[in-house]
């Protein structure tokens, strides 16, 4: 067997250690920064959700705030943000560069994503569910956690499934600019010392991790559409 | 048990603002079914959620019974207790109050659909302070209530249209509410599931004594279960009565358009346009005919005819039950010499009978 992988992909074989180092960097990115962008993504989701001209908590002036702001960012460009965010990113976690480096730029990146995600799901939600429970008593943080964040949690899967894959996407990007990962692996290994099995296999792994995410993410939204995720009998 | 008074909702549109609900006042006395008819956009829908607070009022109170009263003005609520003259702003906490009270429901059910009809009916009892135990109770009676116990553990995906429904009138009447308001609950179902709604509903007015304020564009729901109705046109109400004196006196063009649609005799229109033999050929006074119950209705027919000498001829005919009494509308013509046919209508009017002449245009009065 490790015959075999040395004449299918020798580079890979050789630097395997760093391969591995890449691999559980970009984990560490991928998990760290994807926390932090579903609780944010969630938070200013809902907040436009309430905010919204006829919502539950209708307030124009936050509302504005939060869907410019939101609007500004999903526009700038990734790499463009990655350096343009050096400053602030060195004054918060004292580093611009690894893993710890681009964690601040990631959130930034992928949190007005994953707001728009989250609105659009929660959008999703009939508004007469929203009256039927108004009408029995709920208050604001009733209809939030027990009608919104509850019926959409379909939707709510499938946002995280896209917005987990365009983080992948992400973090590799990082890496070129000095963060680790697949990505720099890739290109310090791969592209600049012309190992293209390296390369290759970079992509496979990426093709594979996408998949597996995507294949979860569909299941599970399948299983919660009109149905509760965990069955419990009464 | 419910006093409306002088309410006004506006929406606020583009150019011109909508007054959806126009200085509407009405009382809702406890234990009874008050039928709000109208066609769509008439305000109806508006004005029943002004009852529990979805939609708030400009202007304009609402008084319920137990709770106190919520008066509106230049549109902010003002609470008073029951028998209270002060008032204080409205908080979360007293529509709370006034809506745990007040059970609803609706055309499309809104049920949580992520939730089966257990969770569905205990979603309301969460907030009522009840433990685990005693929320399990409550809902399973709640089930049985609306004949669904077997259901217990489904979701509303599996369920049809008028069993959701039921889950709908179980989940809105857990608090113990002493009104449900009914939103068009049955126009999304076909007639045989309207008909057992409709009779649970009636059946849990007279368990329960619930009152039930119940708004629809289907006069055959009115006439099933209403012990009252109002009709509203461009959001007023233009007329409200028993349903027996509504059905069988109609003021308004539009009660009576509501009133035609539902016994049929409102076909003879259709008739009239297509030039039908059926009143073309008999050339006779063409009349209408209502018949309640202080008049004897088919054996004045033979009466009126040997008396007079005339021939009547019926066109179309339609009898039917409301609030237990018999009501019957008559087209036919009448046909004779003038003189006799005059002495017909005017001897049946004297007998209690609402003879209305549609056409006249045979004979010279």
């Amino acid at each position: 067997m490790g015959e075999w992988l040395n004449n299918l992909m020798p580079n890979v074989m050789a630097y395997l250690d760093k391969f591995w180092e890449s691999v559980a960097a970009t984990a560490q990115m991928f998990l760290l920064s994807g926390i932090f962008i579903f609780v944010f993504g969630c938070f200013f989701g809902v907040l436009l959700t309430v905010t919204r001209k006829g919502g539950i908590w209708e307030n124009p002036v936050i509302y504005q705030i939060v869907d410019k702001v939101t609007n500004v960012f999903r526009s700038i460009p990734f790499v463009i943000l990655l350096i343009f965010l050096i400053p602030f990113t060195r004054w918060i976690v004292g580093t611009a560069i690894g893993v710890k480096g681009a964690i601040i730029p990631l959130i930034v990146g992928a949190t007005p994503f994953f707001t728009r995600q989250v609105e659009a799901a929660l959008a999703g939600v009939d508004p007469g569910k929203v009256e039927a429970a108004t009408a029995m008593g709920s208050g604001k943080w009733g209809v939030i956690f027990r009608v919104y964040l509850h019926e959409a949690v379909p939707d709510l899967i499938r946002a995280v499934t896209i917005t987990s894959i365009s983080l992948i996407g992400l973090t590799t990007m990082a890496g070129a600019v000095g963060a680790g990962g697949i990505g720099s692996f890739a290109i310090n290994y791969g592209q600049n010392l012309h190992h293209q099995d390296i390369v290759n296999v970079c992509v496979i792994l990426l093709l594979i991790v996408v998949s597996i995410v995507q294949s979860i993410g569909n299941a599970l939204a399948k299983r919660t559409t009109n149905h509760s995720l965990i069955d419990r009998k009464n | 048990m419910i006093w409306i008074h002088e309410i006004t909702k506006v929406f606020q549109g583009k150019e011109t603002d909508v007054h959806a609900v126009n200085g509407v006042s009405l009382s809702i006395a406890k234990g009874e079914i008050y039928g709000i008819v109208g066609y769509s956009g008439a305000g109806k829908s508006t004005l029943v959620r002004c009852i529990n607070f979805l939609e708030k009022p400009e202007r304009g109170s609402i008084r319920v019974e137990g709770f106190g009263q919520i008066e509106a003005r230049d549109g902010r609520l003002y609470y008073s207790g029951e028998g209270q003259e002060a008032s204080v702003p409205v908080t979360e906490k007293h529509l709370k109050q006034l809506r745990q009270g007040i059970g609803m429901i609706f055309q499309h059910f809104n049920l949580m659909d992520r939730s089966t009809v257990f969770e569905n009916v205990a979603y309301a009892l969460k907030y009522s302070g009840m433990k685990k135990p005693g929320i399990r109770e409550r809902v399973l009676e709640l089930l049985d209530l609306v004949d669904l116990r077997d259901k217990v553990n489904a979701y509303p995906s599996e369920l049809s249209g008028g069993q959701k429904q039921r889950v709908a009138i179980a989940r809105a009447l857990a608090n113990h509410p002493q009104i449900l308001l009914s939103d068009e609950a049955t126009s999304a179902l076909d007639p045989e599931a309207t008909e057992s709604i409709l009779k649970l509903l009636k059946d849990l007015n007279q368990r329960l004594g619930l009152t039930i304020v119940l708004i629809t564009h289907e006069m055959a729901v009115v006439k099933a279960i209403c012990d009252r109705m109002a009709v509203m046109e461009k959001g007023r109400v233009v007329e409200e009565g028993s349903v027996y004196d509504v059905f069988s006196d109609p003021q308004q063009t539009i009660t009576r358009h509501f009133v035609e649609s539902a016994s049929g005799l409102g076909n003879v229109h259709k008739l009239i346009e297509s030039g039908s033999p059926l009143i073309g050929s008999s050339n006779g006074v063409l009349v209408k005919c209502i018949y309640g119950r202080e008049s004897v209705g088919d054996a004045l027919i033979s009466e009126v005819s040997r008396r007079f000498g005339v021939n009547m001829n019926i066109v179309l005919a339609n009898v039917e039950l409301l609030q237990d009494s018999p009501l019957g509308g008559l087209i036919m013509t009448i046909a004779g010499r003038p003189e006799d046919v005059e002495a017909a209508i005017r001897y049946m009017r004297e007998c209690k009978v609402k003879v209305e002449v549609i056409d006249n245009g045979r004979v010279a009065e």
